[in-house]
């Protein structure tokens, strides 16, 4: 310990702390106690017992432990004071004075990791959609109601309603806090992966919008793959969705340009793409891909993988990447992934050969209101020099469009057809 | 805790079977829910033509009226109330129950504890 630690490095080691340790703490709290506000509450009171300590008497060796300890001390002190609950609580005193005799003054660093069954209570199927990733952000990543409030553009008082329906749900349906047996796995899991693939895209689809906070959600989005992938280092899935978002996020700072345009992939500056990132995700892709069959997500990362690898586009493997699309239809015959697989096709084979497929796609319809079709159509009809016909597709795309900057990228097409064709 | 499963049934045939179930699996996953000892009370209703309303107005008036008729494919056929230790189990059971199969569904509710 020491007593000379200044206040501000103690506060800022709380904070990486409480980061760190925010998910563990609360995991290992709701399993001891089964109630996510007792340990919510007790967790912050923790923490601000360190704010005032740490600085006074230094840094304790374990932070972590030391939080846990102090977290379920005042957990104790609530129940007591809940005289209904004085059986419990005589239980949970003897148990606590017995770990702390067995392990004096810390609590071993490595105490249990429960988030497991975190991950799961937060994105049960009980639970509205819309109530899960932002359970997951507050819980496990350690969000304020008010940051995730920001990170998902909703009145923090309307965010706030929603977290506290689903912790009550949560309490008073008893959701159990579990991780499911291997039986049921199959079809738990990909609810949490959607989760934080959700939260990921929710941050990387509005890189054009109120920026930095965004990115910030694309990061947590990460982080929380990487803890998920540690406790499921088997699951080969998690280790594809990580992959995934680590090979996509990699080109975050190529996405856009000085006036926060959005830059498609053709046209980004590759040496802008993160290079470490991209050698973890190729790393974490081999592996999701070994032994067994892939997972959509796996399959997805791959091709992630193959554009992050090439040159150029022009050069990138397209012929594996129509045949990685071909898996990914077998394992998700959805029209927007044939509608992937026919742009691809149309690199590998020209343009006319694209358009064909995505003019027997036209009947489908999720596609028919789906700008990125429209736009698809239109870039292709542009190539084959088809004006008149790709104007009119643009300006399709252009009424389809939700956003500003993808109007504005459409209009910026349409602007470049005309200027060809005055060139000529 | 008990949880209430309400069994939506859609259209019934004239031998009380519903679409993808018989009347031996509901015989089937009667005799499983008592023998798993979590039975706490379960009833069929009878025909929805027969249901009645009751209502009493502020100056203590009684009116009965028939029905109501829901206008949607699904009615109220029947219910469990089930006692079992949390959401996930209850909701394993809810899907064995033969009305959640073909165009019926389970509602599972919690019921409600006033500690008494």
């Amino acid at each position: 310990m020491n007593a000379e630690f200044p206040a501000t490095e103690a506060s800022s080691l709380v904070d990486t702390v409480f980061r760190e340790e925010h998910g563990r703490l609360l995991a290992s709290l709701v399993s001891r106690f089964g109630d996510l506000d007792l340990a919510e509450e007790v967790t912050s009171e923790a923490v601000e017992a360190a704010l005032t300590h740490w600085p006074r008497q230094g840094v304790p060796d374990r932070p972590g432990a030391w939080l846990l300890t102090t977290a379920r001390r005042k957990a104790v002190d609530r129940l007591r004071r809940d005289r209904t609950l004085a059986l419990r609580v005589a239980v949970l005193q003897a148990e606590l004075e017995r770990t702390e005799l067995v392990a004096p003054s810390s609590e071993v660093s490595d105490f249990p990791d429960e988030r497991l069954q975190l991950f799961f209570t937060c994105a049960h199927p009980a639970l509205p959609a819309e109530a899960r990733g932002a359970l997951t952000l507050r819980c496990l990543a350690g969000l304020t109601t008010l940051e995730v409030a920001r990170a998902y553009l909703v009145p923090p008082a309307a965010m706030a309603q929603r977290i506290v329906r689903a912790k009550k749900k949560i309490r008073e349906a008893r959701i159990p806090f579990r991780v499911p047996a291997s039986d049921e796995l199959p079809a738990r899991l990909p609810g949490v992966l959607q989760v934080i693939y959700s939260i990921f895209t929710e941050g990387y689809a509005a890189s054009s919008g109120a920026t930095l906070q965004r990115l910030d959600l694309a990061d947590e989005a990460i982080r929380l793959a990487w803890i998920l992938h540690r406790l499921m280092p088997a699951e080969r899935e998690v280790t594809g969705l990580l992959a995934l978002m680590l090979l996509i996020h990699a080109r975050r700072d190529a996405r856009t340009g000085p006036s926060e345009e959005l830059i498609l992939l053709q046209d980004q500056d590759r040496n802008l793409w993160d290079r470490e990132l991209i050698d973890d995700g190729q790393r974490l892709v081999v592996q999701s891909l070994s032994g067994g069959p892939a997972g959509p997500y796996g399959v997805q990362a791959a091709i992630a993988a193959l554009h992050d690898n090439a040159d150029d586009f022009t050069t990138t493997d397209w012929p594996q990447i129509v045949a990685l699309y071909g898996v990914l239809l077998a394992l998700d015959p959805s029209p927007v992934v044939a509608m992937n697989r026919a742009i691809a096709i149309a690199m590998r084979d020209g343009a006319q050969a694209g358009l064909e497929l995505l003019d027997e796609l036209a009947a489908e319809p999720r596609l028919r209101e789906y700008h990125p079709y429209a736009v698809a159509r239109a870039d292709l009809l542009a190539r084959l020099g088809r004006r008149d016909e790709a104007e009119t597709a643009y300006l399709r795309a252009l009424r389809l469009a939700g956003t500003d900057p993808e109007r504005n990228h459409i209009r910026r097409r349409l602007t470049a057809i005309s200027t060809d064709v005055d060139e000529q | 805790m008990k949880y209430m499963l309400l069994i939506n049934a859609g259209a019934v045939d004239e031998n009380g079977g519903a679409e993808g179930c018989a009347p031996e699996d509901w015989m089937v996953y009667d005799k499983e829910v008592r023998e798993a000892g979590i039975l706490v009370s379960g009833e069929s209703l009878a025909n929805l033509v027969t249901a009645t309303t009751v209502r009493v107005s502020p100056e203590g008036e009684r009116t009965v009226t028939d029905g109501p008729f829901a206008e949607s494919r699904e009615v109220l056929g029947g219910f469990y109330v089930l006692d079992v230790p949390n959401l996930d189990v209850a909701l394993d059971w809810a899907a064995r129950c033969p009305g959640a199969r073909g165009s019926g569904s389970v509602v599972v509710r919690p019921i409600a504890d006033f500690g008494a």
